[in-house]
């Protein structure tokens, strides 16, 4: 590796990005508290009541930001496992195994907010929508992952098995997405259209782009706290960490 | 990349293998040029396999480069895996298949031709004469593991990685295979080797390293 | 590059001809699956004729994917796959012979036993033939893409459920296209467009699903 790049790479060691994760985690974990409740505010109290939904329709600031924040964390993972594989670096990998519970959970909770939307609406609990359906299958490559993970003792082996798979997956999503499509438009017939949302007021837009960042920021901290453990986990027998002191921990 | 003879061909360059959370070694450097032997001696779990498969480049070392004539193994892959033979704990023939078949098919993917005549002479060298068109299931441990090393015959690698290749071998056998590693380096190629029975392996050019000995 | 692909073909074709009983493990599971669907659903022709491509393009994939659970093990074990990644031949290009044999041995029976089946569920003519169609070219990108998956789970516990967990899903778009294909012709929209995706498919997974495979095989054997 050329010299120009270890600077570069200094904070690709889990010794010195460890306290540096601390760090970001708490900037933003105070950002995600802020936002979430300046945005849950408006979502209930400042947005205008949607004169074809009604109230119900409310759940689409929760619904809409975690369906985002599912697919972009898995692209990012995706992003991770390929600097891990090509650079091999460690930390690389522990970022990936660190966002993959929070992206199963913005997934589930896409799934289940379009569950309890669907059923006022719809008066059905589940539909075989193209992007319902694709959602479900995100959260299954998400459970993949982490079950090839959890499923290989050896932990660098397990970094670049499920690196590869997570390059596998990035690449077929937008191919089960074309399918799922494809596949629903035939079967238009027996499902019902969602996307009803042309007309979008201003102030739900920026109510869901508040939302959208603050579930960032709570990605960021969360992600940024478990790569802590998984640092400890893994380094437990290196010098640096039996080194650390309690107040460091 | 590196000339001359005096260059050694295989660099190990503070080299650091891990299995798990336990350090097998670290920072281990050495070279072999040809006409080397290198005998690597170290308890169990010293760590000689992993450090044969790291040479073999089926292992990615923790830290620190293998190069081969100045480059990195991982860069170069099939281009040094041209000169490589490597003999593992297990044997890598198919039992399905008849010695003859396996010595084949080996041949093939190393990138020469075998013909069926040829393969019949190596494995009588071997000392499998009348067992050549059996299926490798029916044969004992030993035979079998004379199936594998008449790899070393019929091959033309300059480098030899061999681990334990005297385990289930009687005598007769050991003593064939002791000289065809002596020929082997007497014509110019490196073999590195691990036993850990006293097989007398002192040759003009044999160098001994021993693991495991400041790591406990 | 053509030799040691054929070769490997040879090699594995040959050791399937000398333990033909494994061959017919998959194809009997395949058929008694389908066979199984009536008895859940019941013996209405019209609605069996309706759900036949999607049970039998379903026991196709459940069968592909557990015969592929055995491709690279027993190499794994007897040391045979470690010195295929040992050798001077692109670690892919043997990987596509060893999928290759697989499909063969294991896919094409599939094929082959599918129109008997669609008897089953009184399928016309012209639907069984796209039926075969669609299989003939979907089986192949099922045995790719699932080799990905044995290659990473190799050698772990619990390895057929795991392998099942990842493939799965990868299987969708093959089984949304292949399924699809003979259902638009039964519905007489045409297949066309659905087996030329299909076709598209294998193309991509031709290409790319041999270095991920390949990858994961360094991986498993470190």
């Amino acid at each position: 590796m050329s010299s120009r790049l270890i600077n570069w790479f200094k904070f690709s060691s889990p010794a010195s990005f460890y306290p540096l994760a601390r760090k970001i985690s708490v900037v933003s974990t105070v950002i995600a508290v802020v936002l979430i409740v300046i945005g849950l505010y408006m979502s209930f109290f400042v947005a205008p009541t949607d004169y074809k939904q009604g109230e119900g329709y409310r759940i689409i600031f929760v619904h809409v930001p975690a369906s985002w924040m599912s697919m972009f964390i898995y692209v990012v993972m995706a992003g991770w496992a390929a600097l891990g594989l090509v650079f091999n670096t460690r930390l690389s990998a522990m970022m990936a195994q660190a966002l993959a519970p929070t992206g199963a959970m913005f997934a589930f909770i896409s799934l289940w907010t379009g569950s309890f939307w669907g059923k006022p609406m719809w008066g059905t609990w589940w539909v075989w929508d193209a992007r319902i359906t694709s959602e479900l299958i995100l959260l299954f490559l998400y459970l993949g992952y982490m079950a090839l993970r959890a499923a290989i003792d050896d932990p660098r082996r397990g970094d670049r098995a499920s690196g590869i798979l997570l390059l596998v997956g990035v690449v077929n999503v937008p191919i089960i997405y074309y399918s799922v499509k494809w596949w629903n438009t035939l079967h238009q017939g027996s499902t019902i259209k969602m996307n009803n949302q042309t007309t979008m007021d201003e102030t739900m837009l920026i109510t869901m782009l508040i939302m959208t960042l603050g579930f960032w920021a709570y990605a960021i901290a969360v992600a940024m706290a478990r790569v802590r453990t998984v640092i400890l986990e893994r380094e437990r027998s290196s010098t640096w960490v039996r080194g650390l002191t309690a107040a460091e921990i | 990349m590196s000339t001359g003879t005096a260059a050694p061909a295989l660099q190990i360059d503070t080299l650091s293998c891990a299995r798990g959370d336990r350090v097998l070694f670290r920072d281990l450097s050495f070279a072999i040029a040809g006409g080397e032997l290198l005998h690597l001696k170290g308890r169990n779990g010293s760590g000689k396999t992993t450090l044969l498969r790291a040479l073999a480049g089926l292992l990615l070392p923790e830290s620190g480069e293998i190069r081969w004539q100045g480059e990195n193994i991982r860069a170069l892959r099939e281009e040094y895996a041209r000169h490589l033979l490597y003999l593992g704990h297990l044997n890598g023939i198919k039992g399905d298949l008849t010695a003859v078949e396996n010595l084949r098919i080996a041949a093939v993917l190393d990138g020469f031709e075998l013909d069926e005549t040829r393969a019949w002479a190596v494995l009588d060298e071997i000392g499998l004469r009348g067992h050549e068109d059996l299926p490798t299931k029916h044969l004992s441990q030993g035979q079998k593991r004379r199936v594998a090393l008449a790899r070393l015959l019929a091959n033309r690698a300059s480098i030899w990685i061999l681990d334990e290749p005297f385990t289930a071998l009687d005598v007769a056998a050991v003593q064939l295979l002791q000289d065809v590693i002596h020929r082997h380096v007497a014509d110019g190629g490196m073999a590195i080797v691990t036993t850990h029975q006293e097989v007398a392996m002192i040759g003009a050019h044999t160098r001994t390293i021993e693991l495991g000995r400041r790591h406990v | 590059m053509f030799k040691p692909l054929f070769w490997v073909i040879r090699r594995d074709l040959t050791i399937a001809m000398r333990r033909r009983s494994d061959v017919f493990t998959t194809l009997i599971f395949f058929v008694i699956v389908v066979s199984l669907f009536p008895l859940g659903i019941g013996p209405e022709p019209n609605t069996l004729r309706q759900i036949a491509p999607g049970i039998v393009w379903v026991g196709a994939l459940l069968a592909s994917m557990l015969a592929l659970e055995q491709i690279f093990s027993a190499d794994h074990r007897d040391g045979t796959l470690e010195q295929m990644l040992l050798t001077p031949q692109p670690v892919s290009v043997l990987v596509v012979g060893k999928v290759l044999a697989h499909w063969l041995v294991s896919g094409v029976p599939l094929v082959v036993m599918a129109p008997i089946l669609g008897l089953q569920y009184d399928l016309s003519v012209d639907v069984q033939l796209i039926l075969v169609a669609s299989l003939l070219l979907g089986t192949p990108a099922l045995s790719l893409i699932g080799a990905i998956g044995a290659a990473l789970t190799l050698g772990l516990r619990s390895g057929g459920v795991l392998l099942a967990l990842l493939v799965l899903p990868l299987y969708i778009p093959v089984l949304i296209f292949g399924a699809g294909a003979v259902e638009a012709t039964a519905s007489g929209l045409g297949g066309q467009a659905h087996l030329s995706m299909l076709a598209a498919i294998l193309v991509g997974s031709m290409v790319l699903a041999p270095l991920a495979t390949a990858a994961a095989l360094r991986v498993a054997e470190d």
